[in-house]
């Protein structure tokens, strides 16, 4: 099958697989009990049946329910994901602000995570049972059982409150009014603590699956093969090892790329991060059903393009697997 | 800055007042940066549509009422310089200040208060609307007079005239468009001492000095930047960290304050709550059994040690409350029947009412880790006492649908009382309020027409001492029968940096008073 019939394909799949998530989606959030008029109404401390009909009136809440999903589902056809009802703006508009906030946490993230994870692992395997194994071994199992939440509030504490080293919060230094380099160097030095605390549970990860995996390739025939015909270790270790090895790496970087912008939501939380993940949050608490729902579908929007990229990429890493 | 520099710049200084700049723009000038928490995220800045704490707190700066109140509630001028009651109670005439200008240079008159009023606070504003029931007519008798004409005869009229119970909004911006979806929401136009700059979702909101600001010699800040930290342990941590300046009540959990407080140059305060008397407590399901039984409410403010809950949920910065009144409300009386702890009485009540050990439900405000507690030990006291309680979760859009409607048998719930029993007190305990799938009403169906007579009596009465006689009477009913268990008189801890002169200036904090505050 060739390539591009292949891709078309499993582009039509997808986006029969996100009409089917926003219908989930939607009956879904329908059953959490209250509204986001009972929200509003709440939060002013204060309403009257009037205030409460007027609300739900605006927001189309009086019609049935099924008349809402299909004006929905209508709507996101045409890429128009609503209005929220909240914050009284387009949830596209709200998503785009929020997003490029979020990508860069996750995605510096992931990039430093596979990095240093692979390099780790690659190094414990080399060393197997001596005790730089042991250390990385020992660090990644720390890390990997350490809650995201309290590693997050604990490199506050130490770094930005005790040692003021690097902020604890927000994307960049309020009021002041930088731009260029000095702009990009402020929001470093903001990035540096959540995306690390982001980056260490999936460090962890990486390291551990890259040592099992090599150790299991290092086992295998044409690496014997490849020692007997004198190859330099070094070589056998990145050509023949690593290579092979890295298949159940690009499936777990996938999985963990295709959760890039919902998977950070903890980490905005405490570090007061304005990304999509804490709109997601704080529109679920507040019932702010388009915003929610649009958010739901960026989302699942990212992961199904990361399904594909997955697959693709597969076929580089190894030409033995074929498209179709 | 070193030493000669400074003498150089104050030498500049005395130079610059000898060559004759005028004292008055020395006196105006701003300096300096305030740095606040806000939370939750405030979800718009139309103080006239939105009015939850968060948008009171931000845009009361930006937005004014015709009044304002001191710690002992007493009405001073704000937009007004002066007022009058007619004999009858039922005339109130306003003089305006002069030369108030809009944010956009407009100036301010008295149409724009009719227009606040009648055309649109009446259609946007919930509780407001309700306070005007009375109000017959209004309008503007020149530029600068204003006459409100009652129906009958309203004691609590003057205390309606706060800037978040009645912002006066612009008219030449908003007559006859949609209110709901006029762009002006997004950059709203007050007369307030700061104008919005810049709103950064998620992240903080800027609001700069107005320097066309009436009042001369206000504010003394240049900034005001209001930061948005989503998490409770976070936001102790700004402070601690020095990044943040002043933090409102609740914004950290209870148990932090102490602590926070006694870091170098911090300090805390609980002025500034005053207009609105935080007063908390369970309700009770009046419709349902054990609950219709007025004995089995006794039992349940006999079981209950609210001294303890004072000292471990709040960390002592509560009060429990004596009932239905909180003391800083007009009227509070003190000639009730109190509840100190006693579970033998508890226990013969449960007797009497023929409590057959059935399981009730308990409904947390899911509003942090100190209400989470609060919730513990009441369910605690309560068990003592021999009542089953299971306490059920929920977060907040849950907890405010399932009181709207009525779904709970206890419920731990606070409101704002505001100054005068007729504004925020009544409103819980008459029948005309009950109303299914609004919040914040007679939401426990207590129905007594003795006690909605007295209060009716109590806000048209003409005389202090006519009201004062209906509301101690329905304190007196009130406490003995129980329609709610009352729990606290909340003293919102205010936390801040000495470096910040008079943070606190009026009854309702920080809503205003940092347009007075100055860093020294």
């Amino acid at each position: 099958m060739n390539r591009l019939r292949y891709m078309s394909v499993r582009v039509l799949q997808g986006l029969l697989v996100l009409m089917c998530i926003a219908t989930v989606n939607f009956m879904l959030i329908r059953a959490a009990p209250g509204d986001p008029v009972a929200v509003i109404a709440g939060e002013a401390g204060a309403s009257d049946p009037q205030f409460v009909a007027q609300l739900r009136e605006q927001f189309g809440l009086d019609k049935p329910v099924t008349t809402q999903l299909a004006n929905y589902l209508g709507h996101i056809t045409q890429l128009d994901l609503g209005f929220s009802y909240r914050q009284q703006r387009p949830v596209l508009e709200l998503i785009a602000e929020r997003l490029p906030a979020t990508l860069l946490l996750t995605g510096s993230a992931f990039v430093m995570s596979l990095i240093f994870g692979v390099a780790l692992g690659a190094t414990a395997s080399r060393h197997v049972g001596k005790w730089v194994d042991s250390a990385i071994t020992f660090v990644a199992l720390v890390f990997y059982a350490t809650p995201l939440y309290w590693l997050a509030m604990m490199a506050v504490l130490v770094f930005s409150v005790q040692l003021s080293w690097l902020p604890g919060f927000g994307y960049f230094t309020v009021g002041s009014d930088a731009t260029g380099f000095a702009r990009a160097w402020d929001i470093a030095q903001h990035l540096v603590l959540p995306s690390l605390t982001l980056a260490l549970f999936y460090m962890a990860v990486y390291a551990r699956m890259t040592r099992a995996s090599m150790l299991e390739v290092a086992q295998m025939d044409f690496v014997k093969t490849a020692r007997a015909k004198g190859v330099r270790m070094g070589r056998i270790q990145r050509q023949h090892i690593l290579r092979n090895a890295l298949l159940p790496i690009v499936t777990l970087a996938g999985i963990q790329a295709g959760g890039l912008i919902g998977g950070a939501v903890l980490t905005e939380t405490v570090f007061a991060w304005p990304g999509i993940g804490r709109l997601m949050f704080d529109a679920l608490l507040q019932r702010d059903y388009n915003l929610l729902l649009g958010c739901f579908l960026v989302a699942a929007a990212v992961a199904v393009l990361f399904n594909l990229i997955t697959d693709f990429v597969y076929t580089l890493v190894d030409p033995r697997i074929e498209l179709g | 800055m070193n030493r000669r520099e400074l003498i150089s710049y104050s030498l500049a200084g005395a130079g610059l007042s000898i060559a004759g700049v005028p004292m008055a723009a020395l006196a105006q000038q701003t300096k300096g940066t305030i740095n606040v928490m806000v939370q939750p995220e405030p979800s718009g800045l139309m103080l006239g549509i939105v009015q939850n704490g968060p948008t009171q707190l931000v845009s009361g700066y930006i937005y004014e009422g015709l009044l304002r109140y001191d710690e002992k509630l007493e009405p001073h001028g704000l937009l007004a310089t002066a007022w009058t009651r007619s004999d009858d109670g039922l005339t109130y005439t306003f003089k305006l200040k002069s030369g108030v200008k809009w944010h956009d240079g407009k100036p301010f008159s008295a149409d724009d208060v009719v227009f606040s009023v009648d055309k649109f606070l009446r259609k946007t504003h919930a509780r407001l609307r309700a306070s005007l029931e009375p109000l017959e007519s209004v309008r503007a008798i020149d530029a600068n007079t204003v006459e409100f004409k009652l129906k009958y005869p309203f004691g609590p009229f003057i205390s309606l005239f706060d800037t978040g119970s009645m912002p006066m909004i612009p008219k030449h911006i908003y007559e006859n468009t949609d209110f709901a979806t006029n762009p002006a929401n997004a950059k709203p136009i007050g007369t307030g001492p700061f104008k919005y700059k810049e709103w950064v979702r998620g992240s903080y909101i800027q609001l700069v000095a107005n320097e066309l600001y009436h009042t001369k010699g206000e504010p003394m800040v240049e900034n005001l930047y209001f930061h948005i930290i989503p998490d409770a342990a976070s936001r102790a941590a700004a402070f601690e960290s020095g990044k943040v300046d002043v933090v409102p009540g609740g914004a950290v959990e209870f148990f932090d304050v102490a602590r926070l407080a006694k870091l170098p140059g911090a300090a805390v305060t609980t002025k500034g709550w005053e207009f609105y008397s935080p007063h908390s407590w369970l309700v009770l399901n009046n419709r349902k059994a054990p609950f219709d039984n007025p004995k089995f409410r006794q039992a349940v403010m006999y079981a209950m040690d609210r001294e303890a809950m004072v000292k471990v949920a709040w960390q002592g910065f509560a009060k429990t409350a004596a009932g239905p009144f909180n003391q800083h409300v007009k009227f509070a009386s003190d000639d009730v029947t109190k509840y100190p702890r006693d579970l033998n009485k508890a226990k013969a009540l449960l007797k009497e009412a023929g409590y057959k050990g059935e399981t009730v439900k308990l409904l947390p405000l899911p509003y942090g880790e100190s209400w989470q507690r609060l919730a513990e030990m009441i369910r605690q006291n309560l068990i003592q006492a021999g009542i089953k309680v299971e306490t059920t979760g929920t977060d907040v859009a849950g907890w405010n649908q399932r009181t709207a409607e009525w779904d709970f048998d206890m419920a731990i719930i606070y409101v704002y009382q505001y100054p005068d029993p007729a504004l925020g007190v009544a409103r819980t305990y008459t029948s005309h309020t009950i109303a299914k799938g609004s919040p914040f009403n007679n939401i426990e169906g207590y129905v007594n027409p003795k006690v909605d007579a007295l209060f009716d009596a109590g806000a048209k009465a003409l005389t202090d001492a006519d009201r004062a006689k209906a509301y101690a009477e329905v304190q007196k009913i009130l406490t003995e029968e129980v329609p709610v268990a009352w729990l606290h008189e909340i003293n919102f801890p205010t936390l801040y940096r000495t470096k910040i002169k008079n943070p606190i200036s009026s009854g309702v904090g920080l809503n205003d008073s940092l347009s007075r505050a100055s860093i020294g």
